[in-house]
């Protein structure tokens, strides 16, 4: 059964009860009745109503089993009398999941592992492998997540209007953060930003009508493009250093798509206005060039709504492609320097760009706090050799 | 500037944790002293038995005093240690965020007092 079914079926069988572990163990089960009985019988008609049928039999007759007393009510939420028919076409009730595993009462870090977990079936393992944590620490914050979700009654209704605006940030916020993080980790990173895309499509298809949904499905989309393009012979690679070649077209194609819907909508956001700036990056393709006028417009309004250390380090390193490496070093003595006195990403384009004004020594200086500030081997070894090359001219 | 990472953490954690447990807990921490390693600031860690082998020594009235059991009884006690060469405190700070025992525990920081080395 495909990544799309478990969380499908998974979301079915614990919106009825709120308990997702025992809808886990539900599924598993039918799981391996499914490989018994499949393998005889042929596989039925509607394998996902079967599976569905099967799990709830399947709590069911857990729950006799492990009822005390015979007046004990078995589960308040669950149909027993409403058995998923075989031929029925099966809800989709995936985005409520998002929304449970993303509550606001629910710790904010363990978010994203709960979705990864829950609507695309990850082992906590392989969670904690790709993120470099601890998995037994990750498995027991799992554990201690969804016993929440039971014991509090967390709703697994879509929330109100008036609360929409805020769940959904959060939503947004956890499928981010499967990007970023499995974007920063050399290991399984490519594997990774391919699942937050997935969240993230599934995430604008189930709710059409937000742009920032899909200017979200945008902004991944384009950099996933460039997965095979960012890392060479395990050397990180700078946009606009990367062969164009590498990219991903379909994948760019995708991303415009969801680019344009969002725009449609006209409620501009913040994810829109990143994913339009990587949208200019991308025309590169068609072998015009970049823009950096049209980067530099969008970039101003993402700084003025969302002044980030990111986004205004990334002004600087912008105004330096239009306007000269002068103008893009006073841009960055203009952030407050305490913000981005150990922010990495500030202190490598104060190198680059004091490179290009001549100042060699100082250029190696800012090289050598960047190197210093950097975890991930690909970036280090990246920075190392532009170091390297500099001292090599020097001399 | 050397600087040693203090990794605490609640011993109640690891009660139930069996060999597969184990394996894949020791593939994150090699994991983390490879990239140490590989970034050229690694300089020793060391993972230590529990806390109630602690043996804790101190002075009264001037005579040694040896005392069986740990300095304080907190519920995270200390697990291991890692030290590590680096710049300055942002670059250990940048280091102790990817340690994984930051993620269950907490990570304590603190420069060498021995002067560069």
């Amino acid at each position: 059964v495909a990544r799309a079914s478990y969380g499908k079926l998974l979301s079915i069988l614990s919106a009825r009860s709120g308990d997702i572990m025992a809808a886990e163990d539900a599924l598993a089960d039918a799981f391996r009745l499914a490989l018994e009985s499949w393998p005889i019988h042929g596989v039925p008609k509607n394998p996902e109503g079967w599976l569905v049928t099967t799990a709830k039999n399947r709590r069911i007759d857990a729950m006799r089993r492990t009822a005390r007393a015979p007046m004990v009510p078995i589960d308040d939420h669950l149909d027993i009398a409403e058995p998923q028919k075989e031929d029925e076409e099966m809800p989709d009730r995936r985005l409520s999941l998002l929304f449970v595993c993303s509550h606001p009462a629910i710790d904010r870090g363990i978010h994203t592992p709960l979705m990864l977990q829950t609507v695309l079936g990850f082992e906590a393992a392989d969670i904690a492998r790709s993120f470099l944590i601890s998995p037994t620490a990750i498995a027991q914050r799992l554990v201690r997540a969804k016993q929440k979700i039971k014991d509090a009654k967390i709703s697994f209704k879509i929330p109100e209007r008036s609360d929409m605006p805020a769940r959904l940030e959060a939503v947004m916020e956890a499928v981010y953060g499967a990007y970023s993080l499995g974007w920063m980790n050399d290991r399984d990173a490519k594997d990774m930003t391919g699942e937050a895309l997935y969240l993230a499509e599934l995430l604008a298809g189930l709710m059409p009508q937000e742009a920032e949904a899909s200017g979200l499905a945008a902004l991944i989309g384009f950099s996933h493009s460039r997965r095979n393009a960012r890392l060479i012979d395990g050397v990180f690679v700078a946009l606009d250093e990367q062969d164009s070649g590498l990219w991903d077209k379909p994948a760019i194609m995708r991303a415009e798509a969801h680019l344009k819907h969002a725009a449609s909508l006209t409620k501009f956001g913040r994810f829109q206005l990143e994913a339009a700036i990587q949208s200019i990056y991308a025309k590169r393709l068609d072998g015009t060039g970049t823009d950096w006028r049209a980067i530099l417009h969008l970039t101003e309004g993402l700084v003025k709504y969302w002044p980030t250390v990111g986004a205004l380090t990334n002004r600087a390193a912008i105004v330096a492609e239009v306007f000269g490496p002068e103008a893009g070093l006073n841009a960055l003595d203009s952030i407050a320097q305490n913000s981005i006195r150990a922010f990495q990403p500030a202190h490598a384009t104060r190198a680059h760009l004091l490179v290009r004004v001549g100042k060699i020594a100082d250029a190696i200086l800012s090289y050598d706090k960047a190197i210093s500030l950097t975890t991930e081997l690909s970036v280090r070894r990246w920075l190392e050799q532009r170091k390297t090359a500099l001292q090599a001219q020097a001399t | 500037m050397r600087y040693t990472f203090l990794l605490y953490s609640d011993p109640a954690m690891a009660a139930n944790m069996g060999p597969d447990d184990w394996a894949r807990e020791k593939e994150v921490y090699g994991a983390y002293i490879g990239a140490l390693n590989e970034a050229g600031v690694f300089v020793d860690t060391d993972w230590l038995q529990p806390v109630e082998t602690a043996t804790t020594v101190s002075f009264e009235d001037g005579k040694p005093r040896i005392q069986d059991g740990p300095f304080a009884a907190t519920r995270e006690t200390l697990g291991g240690t890692f030290v590590i060469n680096v710049p300055d405190l942002d670059a250990a700070l940048e280091w102790a965020k990817k340690c994984p025992a930051a993620q269950y525990g907490k990570v304590e920081v603190r420069a060498s007092a021995m002067g560069e080395g």
